[in-house]
């Protein structure tokens, strides 16, 4: 998206949410949603239109772990790696996703999907998978990267 | 004749390909000429069977699985659509040992109805609870929750009746119910099956408890890693809405109660009463001090029923049939059912709602058939991240708050998490400790500080310098964080640490007598 685009798209966001009681993270929720991240300009719109500073804005942003504030790769992998997962061998399944991550696949840990007694889980794109191990992973990848 | 088949559309069936697995079948029975009514339902919380398909026989609903989308074909070709024999076919789903002996009692629609058919819940007692309490007065209704014994299921289990007594005895213009469903545990799921598989239930709770407590306005807050429970729960709360179940005058009575949904931002400590409530007003997830107890000024500073999701949903039963019929289950002071998660290295994992008193061996064994490597089992670790690893010697106790206390355990939100012998405690406990300084909210020092020092100090110990004082300085800090922790998530994490080192100290290269010393 074009930067005129994006910041367009946020004013209307941001329009649509202000009257809300506590709108700053369901209006984070939408910004994310629409632009992929949460760009570092409009910060100081949020903080205006909702009659916040721009320092609880940039509180509230990088205390969530779900709020990014960089762009991401089309593909983003979400590996589960909390105790039920690590009991199934998730940091096996980590470490293997660290080493194909790249420019074009995002790689995060996550801590639990809920789908601990199938695991260990990831998220890819969004589509949750279970009993994922690294040939899994690996198929799994490469059709999302084909179908992109 | 039309085939009614039951695909499910919980998280977990469709991690394992249940929508392909749907398409599958709406498409062979197309080629076939048969028309099929597909339910995508809730799981029966039975996942190495996922996806589990069922079939609408004379005798019952036949269960098969799991099943894949490339063996759709062979399953039709032996005539599944009449119940008949294949090698997936697992018989009558009631029959199933791994259900039939369970008490599903708050989960007594799970994997059996859609989620989302109004007429499907009231024809299995649903809203019988909510037309029983609208007969009632507010005290009523709250005389029914105590005489239940029913406690908070997020953890603390806090008496819930005295709760909501607070609430309604507090004077205000607003007031508020809160459904936490920040399930952040590891090894728990039984809130996100309840909203994807059963949400009107929640709802029905949650709605009881307005009208108990006079609150007019409720949410339920739900972490962002569930966007299906998220989905589903809006859907469901569109349609209760629009039939009179939710909003202004409910069922026609004076009674008004209107829901949301709040989406969350992936921090565990937001499943802290408190910081949520930080959070849904909009601002980070900082922990506050109590008192004053949220009941008294909770949300926006009003009185407000904080309840996890399965507490909710655990209340349509007991007004629809009695707070003496939900207390005949349990042990002790453990009243009524738990809705168990069994989860990691077994073999059977799954959702066992059963009545407290359960061991550990039945569950892991007689239920979980052991673990899923084959190997040994070596610990588990029972409440989730902050819940200590229990020794083989303690798992013939009853799962019971007491007992589990007795034994410095604790019950939490009902999940198991199994680990087999190739577990390294030492690791485990270092990772408890990184967790809670990756997700501390940062308020209190115990905790922001405290945790980052366990870990440093944890590598001290298990690279072999210094042991004896390492170890005191362990359970030193431990006891700091214990002590002086604002919220449970730095003073619980002591326990997987401190449970770990007391049982397992061979794994922190202690010899035995060394940490019976310490």
């Amino acid at each position: 998206m074009a930067t005129e685009t994006i910041h367009h798209a946020i004013e209307v966001l941001v329009c649509a949410k202000k009257e809300m009681p506590g709108a700053l993270l369901p209006l984070l929720h939408d910004i994310q949603d629409a632009v992929g991240y949460i760009p570092s300009e409009s910060v100081g719109l949020i903080a205006q239109e909702l009659n916040l500073s721009r320092a609880e804005v940039h509180g509230v942003i990088t205390f969530y772990h779900h709020f990014r504030s960089e762009p991401v790769a089309q593909t983003v992998v979400q590996v589960c790696r909390a105790e039920a997962c690590q009991a199934m061998g998730s940091e096996h399944l980590w470490a293997h996703a660290c080493a194909v991550a790249d420019c074009n696949l995002t790689v995060e840990s996550v801590y639990c999907l809920g789908l601990c007694s199938s695991s260990p889980a990831m998220a890819l794109n969004d589509k949750v998978h279970a009993r994922v191990d690294t040939d899994k992973f690996d198929r799994l990848v490469a059709a999302t990267r084909s179908a992109a | 004749m039309s085939i009614t088949m039951y695909v499910p559309r919980d998280s977990a069936a469709l991690a394992f390909g249940a929508d392909e697995v749907a398409a599958a079948i709406a498409l062979e029975a197309k080629l076939r000429g048969l028309t099929v009514k597909l339910v995508r339902n809730g799981s029966r919380g039975m996942f190495w069977l996922e996806p589990l398909v069922e079939v609408m026989t004379d005798a019952g609903r036949m269960a098969y699985g799991p099943v894949t989308p490339e063996e759709v074909t062979s399953l039709f070709d032996a005539q599944f659509q009449a119940g008949s024999e294949h090698s997936l076919r697992q018989g009558l789903t009631e029959e199933i040992a791994y259900l039939r002996k369970q008490d599903r009692l708050t989960f007594v629609r799970m994997g059996v109805t859609d989620p989302l058919s109004l007429a499907d819940y009231e024809s299995h007692e649903g809203f019988a609870g909510l037309r029983r309490a609208l007969g009632l007065s507010a005290p009523e209704i709250v005389q029914q929750v105590l005489d239940s014994g029913l406690r908070g299921r997020g953890g603390a289990a806090f008496p819930a009746g005295i709760k909501w007594k607070t609430v309604a005895a507090a004077q205000a213009s607003q007031k508020y119910v809160v459904c936490n469903a920040d399930e952040g545990d590891s090894g728990t799921y039984s809130d996100r099956m309840t909203m994807e598989g059963d949400p009107f239930v929640l709802i029905e709770g949650m709605t009881i408890a307005a009208i108990a407590t006079g609150a007019t306005q409720g949410y339920v807050y739900i972490r962002s890693e569930y966007p299906h429970a998220i989905a589903t729960m809006r859907e469901a709360i569109d349609l209760a809405t629009a039939a009179g179940f939710l909003g202004k005058r409910i069922l026609g009575s004076e009674h008004s109660f209107h829901l949301e949904v709040c989406k969350a931002a992936g921090a565990y400590v937001c499943g802290e009463e408190t910081a949520m409530l930080e959070s849904i007003e909009g601002k980070r997830g900082v922990v506050r001090a109590k008192p004053p107890i949220p009941a008294l000024k909770g949300l926006f500073g009003q009185p407000t029923v904080i309840n996890n999701v399965i507490t909710f949903a655990s209340v349509p039963i007991i007004l629809a049939r009695g707070g003496a019929f939900y207390k005949n289950y349990g042990v002790g002071r453990s009243h009524g059912t738990l809705p168990i998660q069994l989860t990691g290295n077994v073999k059977y994992g799954g959702l066992i709602e059963k009545a407290f008193g359960i061991t550990l061996r039945q569950l892991m064994y007689d239920y979980g058939g052991g673990s899923a490597s084959g190997r040994p089992i070596k610990a588990v670790q029972v409440g989730g991240p902050l819940g200590s690893y229990v020794p083989e010697a303690n798992w013939d106790v009853p799962l019971d708050y007491e007992a589990y206390a007795a034994v410095g355990a604790t019950v939490g939100h009902g999940g198991i998490v199994v680990h087999d012998d190739t577990a390294d405690l030492s690791k485990l406990a270092r990772y408890a400790m990184e967790f809670c300084a990756i997700e501390s909210c940062g308020k209190c020092t115990p905790c922001r500080i405290g945790s980052t020092r366990g870990v440093e100090v944890i590598d001290r110990l298990t690279s072999g310098t210094n042991q004896p004082q390492q170890v005191k300085l362990l359970r030193d800090l431990c006891d700091t964080m214990l002590h002086g922790s604002l919220c449970a998530l730095g003073g619980m994490t002591p326990n997987p640490v401190l449970s770990a080192l007391t049982y397992y100290p061979q794994d922190f290269g202690l010899a035995l007598p060394l940490a019976k010393a310490a």
